[in-house]
């Protein structure tokens, strides 16, 4: 439902559609009403927020992009992205629990699932009362993704799946998985296969749950499967697929490209909250006889501040709009996340900076919004491959 | 029941705003401010929705009295669950001058013309706090109103409030057609959903002018000033009851 589908030029993102901008200021009110109060309760007691999730589900937020007709919002990337970055500057948490589960989960089920897969794996994941999860990682892969090492054996009617999957976002609290696996490890990411294994199901085990530094709110560990059996339908997309469903390579709204603008939405949450909390400080705080925002040294913190979110909001706002356009983005997209990360981590710096001493204590949100950044520098894509991507992309532009 | 509502929605200044007065005193910083629903507006909506998903009433139109950035106002009753709006326009000197009593004549020649059965208003606006604008509207239809609402129920044709007074809770019945002023605790707004966000867009939303209705805008009233509130003095501490009993009686104020 975007206004007109060719991609707008520069000087429009200045003004979003009244739709966008009315969906923007219900996330807003929700964040900062319902999500922003109880953030710090929910890191301090590493609790997954379900009432909260429940609710969004009510709204349509955690189906985005999912056409009604499934039960989605049947709205477009662009307005996710403005939702997730809303929810995470009231909470980083439930940010990435929104995004994981509009982009990982539904995603690649929207895109490659056959109808019967879409009616059994979307429309119960669209209501909050379920979310999903994305298993990729493995212990001993993360960047390289082909060289995933858990096995997918045809067995009769069934796939039997062995292995351990890491660092799943959302899988204590998750009703089903999309999983990766060979079929065929001498294929390398041409053997990758996606699958999808409800939760819990024989044979699938949950690690234990990560102590993080940030984001404590949302669940991750590994995902253990030992002779895990699943319905031959239970596959996603065709065989051998897998890593193209996963990353990129010739198919427009590829996962990962997606699930990185969702990160990079995160992230501009964090950075906003983070400013917010700096500026705010910059007026009520005294020293030397006037408030510390009249000093020089805190006006160009802040100003750096402010320019690093906002230029990396264009960058995000530009890639979903081209995503939307049905355009390659996947240098965009990359941009936007190495942007968006890189300013949320830079932001929560100095605004404890800002802050002093009481950037370092519980009592103001700075250190959390210091601790939930760090995460989005690694996740969905570590900066070090956003920028190897970037500079593939280049490079292919400049081809000799 | 084939009951049509009216529910007035007034764009106010956000409430978590702080509000700065003009340097030349005549009335408070809007320019460049965050607006929004006034809040009891967001519960009169609420409430009216209510009665329609439970099958009570059939039709809810939201009205709002200004110039065009009320349509965004609209909007959100619209994404609430209103069916449609009426955007009266009253811009300018009109606008700033636009009080209780012109918007009351309103909203009675509306409630005519649309054939009203029922008009939900919030109880007061948190700009002006004036809380005249519902019973303003109730005498010049006469019909029974119901104000400062914490229930609404429809009984075969009668209205059944239970309103909030000093001194606690009473319940009244009236009949229709009525006009009832929501209050706080009437009920809980809901977060407009995406899909009726994108519903709204579709929701028409008339335009009139006041003339239209035969209602003359210009204001009896004539602002003389606008001022803070005076500085908020430091207290005193004191050492025992005796001493602060002694204190409040300098103070005149026991």
């Amino acid at each position: 439902m975007v206004v007109g589908h060719g991609v707008r030029c520069l000087s429009q993102l200045a003004e979003l559609p009244e739709l966008h901008q009315m969906m923007r200021q219900t996330c807003r009110d929700y964040a900062q009403k319902e999500l922003a109060p109880i953030a710090a309760q929910l890191d301090k007691d590493h609790r997954f927020p379900a009432k909260q999730v429940q609710e969004l589900g009510a709204m349509g937020v955690m189906a985005v992009e999912v056409p009604e007709s499934l039960g989605g919002a049947g709205m477009d990337y662009l307005a996710y992205c403005l939702a997730v970055e809303e929810l995470s500057r009231g909470c980083a948490s439930t940010g990435v629990i929104v995004s994981v589960n509009n982009s990982l989960y539904l995603g690649p089920i929207l895109k490659f699932g056959t109808e019967e897969q879409k009616k059994q794996w979307i429309t119960p994941f669209t209501t909050g009362e379920k979310v999903g999860c994305f298993a990729l990682s493995e212990p001993g892969n993360g960047s390289d993704a082909g060289a995933a090492s858990t096995l997918a054996q045809r067995e009769g009617d069934e796939w039997v799946l062995n292995g351990t999957k890491a660092w799943i976002t959302n899988c204590w609290d998750a009703s089903a998985t999309v999983v990766f696996a060979t079929t065929d490890k001498s294929l390398k990411h041409k053997g990758i296969s996606a699958f999808l294994v409800p939760m819990p199901h024989p044979g699938l085990s949950l690690g234990k749950k990560e102590d993080k530094l940030g984001i404590r709110a949302s669940s991750t560990a590994n995902i253990i499967l030992e002779d895990c059996r699943i319905p031959l339908g239970n596959m996603l997309g065709e065989r051998g697929m897998g890593f193209k469903i996963a990353m990129r390579f010739s198919i427009p709204q590829q996962t990962l490209d997606s699930g990185r603008l969702g990160i990079a939405a995160q992230a501009l949450g964090i950075a906003q909250a983070a400013l917010d909390c700096a500026a705010d400080y910059a007026h009520k705080r005294t020293a030397f006889g006037a408030p510390i925002g009249k000093l020089q040294a805190i006006q160009f913190k802040l100003a750096d501040m402010a320019l690093a979110t906002e230029s990396a909001r264009l960058l995000t706002w530009r890639a979903a709009m081209l995503r939307d356009a049905k355009k390659p983005f996947t240098k965009e997209a990359a941009m936007a996340k190495l942007a968006a990360s890189e300013a949320a981590t830079f932001v929560s710096h100095q605004a404890i900076q800002v802050l002093g001493g009481m950037g370092y204590v519980t009592d103001m949100p700075a250190e959390r919004h210091y601790r939930d950044a760090r995460i989005t520098e690694i996740y969905e894509g570590t900066s070090e491959i956003q920028r190897l991507v970037i500079a593939n992309n280049i490079l292919k532009e400049y081809q000799q | 029941m084939s009951a049509r509502v009216l529910v007035g929605v007034k764009r106010v200044i956000d409430y978590a705003v702080k509000i700065r007065v003009k340097p030349d005193r005549t009335g408070v910083v809007t320019d460049g401010v965050k607006h929004s629903m006034n809040p009891f507006c967001e519960i009169a909506v609420e409430e009216a929705v209510k009665l329609k998903e439970k099958k009570l009433v059939k039709e809810v139109v939201a009205v709002s009295c200004g110039p065009q950035q009320v349509q965004e106002t609209i909007r959100t009753a619209l994404a609430m669950g209103a069916d449609r709006g009426i955007h009266v326009e009253v811009s300018g000197k009109d606008y700033e001058t636009l009080g209780p009593l012109q918007v009351s004549k309103i909203l009675a020649a509306l409630a005519k013309k649309e054939q009203a059965d029922l008009i939900i208003l919030g109880k007061q606006a948190i700009d002006d706090d004036c809380n005249q604008t519902g019973q303003m509207t109730a005498a010049l239809l006469d019909w029974p109103q119901g104000t400062f609402a914490s229930e609404v129920n429809i009984e075969a044709d009668k209205l059944k409030v239970v309103r909030e007074i000093d001194g606690g809770l009473e319940t009244i019945k009236i009949n229709l057609p009525a006009v009832v002023t929501a209050d706080l605790r009437l009920n809980t707004p809901r977060y407009a959903t995406l899909p009726n966000i994108m519903k709204a867009k579709k929701k028409k939303i008339a335009n009139v002018k006041p003339a239209d209705l035969g209602v003359d805008v210009s204001s009896r009233l004539e602002v003389l000033k606008v001022d803070e509130p005076p500085q908020r003095q430091a207290g005193v501490k004191v050492e025992t009851v005796h001493d602060l009993v002694g204190k409040l009686k300098e103070a005149g104020r026991i």
